[in-house]
């Protein structure tokens, strides 16, 4: 379900490592489900200087704001205009047409300390039991 | 009903209050009786010198306008006025439907862009403008002109210093400003009411990469110039004179518009268009990211309640004036207040401050302290212009609105020029 | 329907909906032609149409009168029309700001008076009717902490607590001060966590924001020692005062150790709510704030009143001395019960949503089975199994002629259904709304469908706010704008 290729952190973004240091980074479908339809993307200007866990952009939905934190360091090169235009492309397809940035990475090493998509698998799994054990047993009215 | 809770007295719901503070006492007045209510306030009141017994040439940011009937009788329908935030948007179309029309209309007055539902006041509109100003430029410093009005720098500075945002307050030279100054806030017409190149301002703060801040009197600008072409950033501006009572100085209303650009970093509710599940066009409270329950510290402002019943008040005046109402009104403003000053300056020991063009109001030097000639006045049941001494040395602002007739005003010339 | 046209849709040139007097002096000239405005594009429309017009749009709108209102945190009480009349006497209405002092003493008394009253209420030594509405209360609070620790030289106090229900007003006038955040957790009781909060609570910390009783609608019997531990450790307490209703002639905020406390005159003192204003937020304060509060306070010599401004006042919050004509409403209201009526205001408020709590908690789940005050927090946990969300609870209430509670606040009760009856409903009224949340839970259970498609009834359906918010319309445009690009 998570591609494979790809690289993710706890805070639900994920990063494609392409030729050239380079990589797309995006939300992922965990992601885009918890926040609803998306409204509206800040995302910092081509050029922008970003570190690894830091918030490097902003994400809207009608009732909810959420940061975005760089899943590595490095400069931003390109931003998705077709997401910011519309914005519902992230929540169609997160891991394609859905990208946010592009980024140049300056420590491509900074990748391994990212999971994996088994790992990641596992991590949204272990969230939504928890969210389940917190669902009270019906009572009959 | 105490049965069902399963408590013997209300006092036991009380419980977790600590027992010693619980039931004080309260020094407070006995109870009135509607009667009673209504005779005590009445008696009140009278101890008012009230603006329908005395004729006004006060202004200096709150103005006796014209207003129509029509508009209570609105603002007083119920629905109106005792519903709340427009949270849930199916049973509170009228209210959302009016705030949009109200957010059109003061565009189309300030040549801005986008309009939020309003705010307390057109100083705290200032302030607010001021440091949005200062999340859009990311800069933390603001300029205001000398000659906007003294009380709003107060207040914006109040602001300001809350943020820890100095305020830095230049001359109209402009020689003081900054090169990191996020904003320069401007009053057209200034505060004593005459008009400076907004033009040049926009320009020289443009220039420093500074927004330009407009506090506007709305009714001039049927007459005048919008703040939106001289390239203005944000236009504020007290509401209150389009339609409401002075009310001894609130509630009144803060106007606020700004370009589309900025539309995200606006402080306040705004109302936008939509349509149902039906495909009915309808309307919602909308960009509610920018506010204090979602975003709580990093909202764009932590205003939640503000003056919709008011800003009711305006929409319903601009809708009954219309283009050529208000247009009216402040051609009459003008033509009266001209008639006025030309009479004024002509008087032995008084002449007029300042010889720029004006709208309604203007500043006189006086042969004798203002507060004299004000007492006089007021013996004779007129108000007169607000006292400058501690700016201008014996001078006073005087302001004609279109409900003050050529009686009214050679009274006020024939007062003055015994005196 | 009268509400699918705008006014540009029924503008026509030559109308006037109002009539002006001719021009009765002689004009002078114009000002130079490039300060003048070329084109002003308003609506033109007839009085009787433009009557119509609004008078269609109010019809589309629920308020108090129509119905009850068990907005949350609200307090849509009842507002007695008498206090209405009272607000509209020339005397009143008719005032300028800075007319003559001795022409406006019956204004300055009332404004006295009730100064005096909201300090004997809230037990606290004086108030500032300055602040506008509640959110200006608060921020005249946290500028007073700011300026009294200035004012004792303690640089180091950079830091707020608020507690993890509060509303968002509290963090976001936190914000505009220039102060850090931190949020204090609630224990399982829906108190505030003791034990994480004593080891916050240290120098680096100004004061704590409580609202009480919380937004939970629970009174937090630590409050004694809440306020102790603070003041031991240097710190003020502040008080969100919106939910005052429920203490309202029977408790003083002052006795529990408040330092200061913000008031909503629009919500527990009845002035209207308006739509969403004007309102009032009058902030009162112990004596070691008063040289703080904001300009002006209305102050008494013998029988004359001025204003003054304390010596080390934060400033002025607005261009005049506040919401004036809200403030008469709420004189009207406090001068119309008396002692014993305020206290019976609180009784009868926190009986109704105790009331409600007991007949309720069968059917949603109650995250907090205790004594509630003059508010009532439910869940919509129960019928989220089933798929139903609150806010389809909420939706399907309209139907039934009902204005929801507040909806998914606090933050800290999933799926929360915040209901405040308030004082002025009877008890045929809360049966009968009662009886309609029973039917509402049971539909949950046998026809989701039906709540997922509420309203049925309403002007219009539920809106698209994904639509309004990705692309914003947020007015209509008439002839040709000279806005530069």
């Amino acid at each position: 379900m998570n591609p494979k290729e790809y690289k993710y952190t706890e805070e639900h973004e994920w990063i494609c490592p392409e030729g050239g240091d380079r990589g797309k980074a995006g939300l992922t479908d965990y992601a885009q489900t918890q926040l609803g339809d998306l409204v509206y993307l800040d995302l910092p200007e081509p050029g922008t200087e970003v570190e690894q866990f830091k918030k490097m952009a902003e994400i809207e939905s009608v009732k909810a704001v959420a940061d975005f934190f760089a899943p590595a360091s490095g400069k931003v090169i390109e931003v998705n205009q077709d997401a910011i235009d519309d914005p519902a492309v992230v929540n169609q397809d997160p891991y394609g047409e859905g990208w946010l940035v592009e980024l140049e990475l300056s420590k491509p090493s900074e990748l391994d300390a990212l999971m994996d998509s088994d790992k990641y698998d596992n991590f949204v799994a272990e969230l939504e039991a928890e969210a389940e054990e917190e669902e009270p047993e019906e009572k009959e009215g | 009903m105490l049965q069902e809770i399963g408590v013997s007295s209300v006092d036991e719901l009380f419980r977790d209050v600590p027992e010693k503070f619980r039931n004080v006492e309260f020094k407070l007045p006995p109870p009135l009786s509607e009667l009673e209510l209504k005779e005590e306030l009445r008696q009140l009141s009278s101890r008012n010198a009230n603006l329908q017994d005395y004729v006004c040439f006060l202004g200096a940011g709150h103005y006796l306008h014209f207003i129509p009937s029509v508009i209570g009788h609105i603002t007083g329908r119920s629905e109106f006025y005792t519903a709340y935030t427009p949270y849930q948007a199916e049973v509170s179309q009228g209210t959302l439907q009016t705030i949009y029309e109200y957010q059109s209309l003061v565009c189309q007055l300030t040549g801005m862009e986008v309009s939020n539902a309003g705010m307390y006041d057109g100083s705290t509109a200032a302030a607010e403008a001021a440091l949005m100003a200062c999340r859009i430029t990311k800069r933390s410093k603001a300029a205001v002109l000398s000659t906007v009005n003294p009380r709003y720098s107060e207040v914006i500075d109040t602001y300001a210093n809350g943020h820890n945002v100095p305020l830095e307050k230049v001359e109209p030279d402009l020689e003081g400003l900054s090169t990191d100054c996020a904003c320069l806030i401007v009053q057209q017409p200034n505060f004593f009411g005459y008009f400076e190149d907004l033009g040049a301002y926009a320009q020289k703060a443009h220039d420093v990469g500074a927004l330009l801040i407009v506090i506007v009197d709305p009714i001039s600008l049927a007459l005048f110039k919008s703040p939106g072409e001289y390239d203005a950033d944000i236009v504020v501006a007290e509401g209150q004179a389009l339609g409401s009572p002075t009310s001894f100085g609130g509630p009144g209303l803060g106007i606020f518009t700004c370009r589309k650009e900025y539309m995200r970093q606006m402080p306040g509710r705004i109302a936008g268009k939509t349509v149902d599940v039906d495909g009915k066009p309808g309307y919602v409270l909308t960009l509610a990211t920018r506010e204090q329950h979602i975003r709580r510290e990093r909202a764009t402002s932590n205003i939640c309640t503000n003056e919709a019943l008011v800003a009711l008040a305006t929409t319903v005046y601009l809708a009954a004036l219309g283009k050529r109402g208000l247009r009216q009104v402040a051609e009459l403003c003008y033509h009266k207040a001209h008639y006025a000053a030309d009479a004024i300056g002509k008087l032995k020991g008084y002449s007029l401050v300042f010889q720029q063009p004006f709208f309604k109001e203007f500043v006189v030097r006086c042969p004798v302290a203002p507060q004299q000639v004000n007492e006089a006045l007021f013996k004779e049941k007129i108000i007169g212009g607000l006292d400058l001494s501690g700016t201008i040395d014996n001078s006073m602002l005087l302001c004609v609105t279109e409900v003050n007739t050529k009686q009214d005003i050679d009274r006020l010339v024939e007062i003055l020029g015994a005196l | 329907m009268g509400h699918h046209y705008l006014l540009p849709d029924i503008s026509r040139p030559g109308k006037i909906g109002c009539s002006l007097p001719a021009l009765d002096v002689a004009p002078s000239d114009l000002p130079p032609e490039e300060l003048l405005r070329q084109e002003l594009e308003l609506p033109e429309v007839s009085e009787v149409e433009l009557v119509r017009y609004f008078t269609a749009l109010s019809k589309l709108n629920y308020g108090v009168d129509t119905g009850f209102y068990p907005l949350g945190s609200c307090t849509m009480k009842y507002n007695p029309k008498w206090h209405e009349d009272v607000a509209k006497l020339p005397g009143f209405t008719s005032i300028h700001p800075y007319q003559p002092i001795d022409s406006v003493q019956g204004a300055l008394q009332l404004m006295f008076e009730l100064q005096e009253y909201l300090a004997e209420i809230t037990g606290m030594s004086a108030t500032s009717l300055a602040p506008m509405a509640g959110a200006q209360g608060e921020l005249a609070s946290i500028l007073m902490v700011k300026a009294y620790y200035q004012a004792r030289g303690d640089t180091m106090r950079r830091r707020i607590l608020v507690p993890d229900s509060a509303h968002g007003t509290n963090p976001a006038t936190a914000a505009m001060c220039g102060f850090e955040i931190s949020a204090v957790p609630s224990d399982s009781e829906g108190n505030l966590d003791l034990k994480a909060f004593e080891p916050m609570m240290n120098e680096e910390v100004a004061t704590l924001t409580l609202t009480l009783p919380t937004t939970l609608g629970l009174f937090d019997p630590q409050i004694l020692e809440i306020s102790q531990l603070i003041h031991e450790r240097g710190g003020l307490l502040c008080g969100d005062g919106a939910n005052l209703n429920s203490l309202l002639g029977k408790v003083k905020f002052g006795d529990l150790g408040f330092d200061c406390i913000q008031l909503n005159l629009h919500k527990t003192f009845s002035t209207p709510h308006g739509g969403g204003g004007p309102g009032s937020g009058p902030v009162c304060v112990k004596s070691n704030l008063t040289d703080f509060l904001p300009s002006p306070l209305v102050r008494k010599n013998g029988k004359e009143y001025t204003l003054t401004s304390p010596t080390k006042s934060i400033g002025s919050l607005g261009a005049a001395y506040g919401n004036f004509g809200v403030m008469v409403k709420a004189y009207a209201y406090i001068r119309s019960l008396g002692a014993e009526g305020l206290k019976e205001v609180s009784e009868n408020a926190v009986l109704n949503a105790n009331y409600l709590k007991e007949k309720l908690k069968a059917y949603y789940h109650l995250p907090y089975d205790r004594t509630c005050m003059h508010e009532v927090v439910f869940s919509g946990k129960r019928q989220k199994a089933r798929g139903v969300h609150t806010v389809d609870i909420a939706k399907r209430l309209i139907d039934y002629g009902f204005h929801p509670p507040t909806v998914y606040f606090p933050l800290v009760v999933d799926e929360a259904l915040m209901t405040e009856p308030n004082e002025t409903e009877s008890k045929e009224t809360l049966d009968a709304y009662i009886d309609a949340m029973k039917e509402i839970a049971r539909e949950a259970d046998e026809n989701p469908e039906i709540l997922h498609t509420a309203p049925h009834n309403t002007p219009v359906r539920r809106l698209d706010e994904v639509t309004a918010a990705r692309k914003p319309d947020l007015r209509w445009e008439m002839g040709n704008q000279k806005t530069k690009d």
